[in-house]
């Protein structure tokens, strides 16, 4: 018991101040290493949550792609990032004014959660728990490949969409660069290869 | 869950807010707007996971499983158009983008 609320204090404290430095760090780099730190130690309040899946995913997804794409795009842009920070002290009072606000509201909302207990739904899919034998990957996919297959595939189509997205966006073809175009090489006949000429002696072939 | 319900949505109020937060402060640079927003959905996927457990139902864990998808979507596609922007710009400042209308 103890050991948990050790485990969770800490994951959460490194989660909110490494979220916190990631919208104030004054190098973008250093923003995407604090948000690596800030997916880590979530991934850390996942596991204790007893969703292990979804850690592992989060870890795989966030550190491994999301976040070493947003490092290749930071470094690759060689942008003044001192330039964008000018509204930073300007924006501040009343970024902060509202983020007190919300947040007043909505840990409001969580502790009235907490006192009167959220509606409970026994028709639901049931969970890996301490009573159940399924590991939380077996549940998940027991019920991921079920209920939910159209939507899984539906997800499926959105990343296929975003990928061709990403690369439609981004794909630049460079004037002036020989491309080998495999179509013109096979629609080739004798026909247009090959031409008879007949030069005279000391002048050689024009074309 | 050993660890109450409340202590997880604190934690997810308080990190969205921050995403809000980033959001306003750093309106100049996209790249750190994109990060926040990534902060905020990864409030909503503890607020949907603490749910999922606290409930002992699986679809919040199925869905914040949907919006990791989304997320990374739209930080693949989001990176795309900064970079083609700032290929015809020159510079990533979204304050003056307005020549991206018509």
């Amino acid at each position: 018991m103890a050991l948990q609320a050790i485990a969770f204090y800490l994951m959460a404290a490194v989660t909110l101040a490494s979220g916190f430095c990631v919208v104030s760090a004054r190098n973008p780099v250093h923003s995407v290493l604090w948000l690596i730190l800030a997916f880590f130690s979530a991934a850390g309040l996942f596991v204790l949550m007893g969703a292990e899946f979804l850690a592992m995913l989060l870890v795989v997804v966030y550190v491994g792609a999301v976040a070493v794409l947003f490092l290749f795009v930071v470094m690759m842009l060689d942008v003044d990032f001192a330039s964008l920070r000018q509204g930073f002290a300007r924006y501040m009072p009343i970024g902060l004014l509202i983020a007190v606000f919300l947040a007043a509201e909505m840990v409001l909302v969580a502790s009235t959660v907490a006192t009167k207990g959220a509606a409970r739904d026994a028709v639901g899919p049931v969970a890996s728990g301490a009573g159940s034998t399924l590991s939380n990957a077996e549940a998940i996919g027991r019920v991921l490949y079920t209920d939910y297959i159209y939507f899984f595939q539906a997800a499926g189509l959105v990343l296929l969409v975003a990928m061709i997205g990403a690369i439609v966006l981004t794909l630049r073809h460079k004037p002036g660069v020989k491309r080998q175009i495999i179509m013109n090489q096979v629609l080739r006949t004798p026909k247009t290869g090959m031409r008879m000429s007949d030069p005279k002696p000391g002048e050689g072939i024009d074309a | 869950m050993i660890i109450g319900l409340a202590h997880y949505l604190a934690v997810a109020a308080i990190l969205f807010t921050i995403g809000v937060f980033g959001i306003f402060v750093n309106r100049k640079n996209i790249i750190v707007i994109l990060m926040s927003v990534e902060l905020m959905l990864l409030a909503v996927n503890i607020n949907l996971v603490a749910f999922s457990v606290y409930l002992g139902n699986l679809t919040g864990q199925i869905f914040a499983m949907f919006v990791l998808t989304v997320a990374a979507a739209e930080a693949a596609v989001g990176l795309a158009i900064l970079v083609t922007f700032f290929r015809n710009r020159g510079d990533i400042a979204v304050d003056d983008a307005s020549m991206m209308k018509g």
